[in-house]
């Protein structure tokens, strides 16, 4: 069982930077399904998170894991949901540049 | 996880480059498309990290849930809304783009300056359950996290629901202006959108 030979810290730095390319995604796409995929990319950042600590620090009672599914089981409910919306504003607005959907800017 | 050292080290360091260059692929490509599969190949090598990290349960079901399920819905939704449409220029967008790279950049020091100098509580690898999380996950979705299981069905119920009631096209047997019947066939017909003159 060598399961310090990775530091942990790599698994961290991943994880945040492919937490802060999903931010930048989610601030600079045009596209609204790109939009999407930016949220998913930050979902698994934070994935990639929990199931370090899960285990490194946590390894014996592994909680981390458990949050993970619930993240992931949140994450599918999310798509669904957000794919449906983008369905029913493409049905009303025939465009998915983000930059028209100003019905709630004022 | 009983794979040498080293081979552990090549194999996070192959899965790392494909999930950042990956994900900056799926951020920066021109094709929606192409992002969308790139979008897969993340998801898998993330499922490829948690079994290095001895979670096999967990990589299943990133397999089975992402690749199978999210990514799916992605590439129909694109399939759906795939229109070439030629995008209006945005005449600040250089300032804008100035401004959101540099929080990133600004955020992403932050969190690697943390990840690098915290002093992390370590548990020893002796206690650690190896192989056997997949029955220790078990215990715990039926003991202690009893309650958050049970809400999470509920949860993929409303999101089955709402879902479907959104998405789905209202189909009456009568046009309500006119009053003459619909012919309801699958094909979607060229309506007139609700909103668009608005804009």
């Amino acid at each position: 069982m060598d399961l310090q030979s990775i530091p942990i810290q790599a698994f961290l730095i991943v994880s945040s930077t492919l937490f802060c390319i999903g931010i930048w995604g989610l601030l600079n796409s045009r596209n609204a399904v790109r939009v999407l995929m930016s949220i998913e990319l930050m979902l698994n950042a934070v994935n990639i998170n929990l199931m370090a600590f899960s285990s490194y620090v946590d390894n014996n009672l592994i909680q981390g894991q458990v949050f993970t599914i619930f993240v992931i089981t949140v994450a599918a409910a999310e798509a669904a949901v957000g794919l449906a919306i983008l369905l029913s504003l493409y049905r009303n607005r025939v465009t998915v540049d983000m930059e028209s959907f100003n019905l709630l800017k004022w | 996880m009983s794979i040498a050292i080293t081979t552990q080290i090549i194999c996070f360091t192959i899965l790392s480059l494909v999930i950042l260059i990956g994900a900056l692929g799926v951020v920066l490509l021109e094709s929606i498309v192409y992002s969308a599969f790139l979008l897969g190949g993340v998801f898998m090598s993330v499922a490829g990290l948690y079994l290095l990290l001895n979670a096999s349960f967990v990589a299943a079901a990133q397999v089975l849930v992402y690749v199978g399920a999210v990514n799916v819905l992605i590439i129909f939704a694109i399939m759906l809304v795939n229109k070439k449409e030629d995008l209006k220029p945005i005449n600040d967008i250089k300032s804008r783009r100035i401004i959101s790279t540099t929080i990133c950049l600004t955020l992403l020091s932050l969190l690697i300056r943390v990840d690098l100098t915290n002093v992390w509580s370590l548990s020893s690898p002796q206690n650690s359950i190896g192989e056997e999380s997949t029955i220790r996950i078990g215990e715990h979705l039926f003991s202690d996290y009893l309650l958050p299981f049970e809400v999470a069905s509920v949860l993929l119920l409303m999101a089955m629901i709402g879902a479907i009631v959104l998405a789905r096209r209202d189909v009456m047997s009568k046009d309500i202006s006119t009053g003459l019947p619909v012919d309801q066939e699958l094909i979607e017909k060229s309506s007139e959108p609700l909103l668009t003159n608005k804009n």
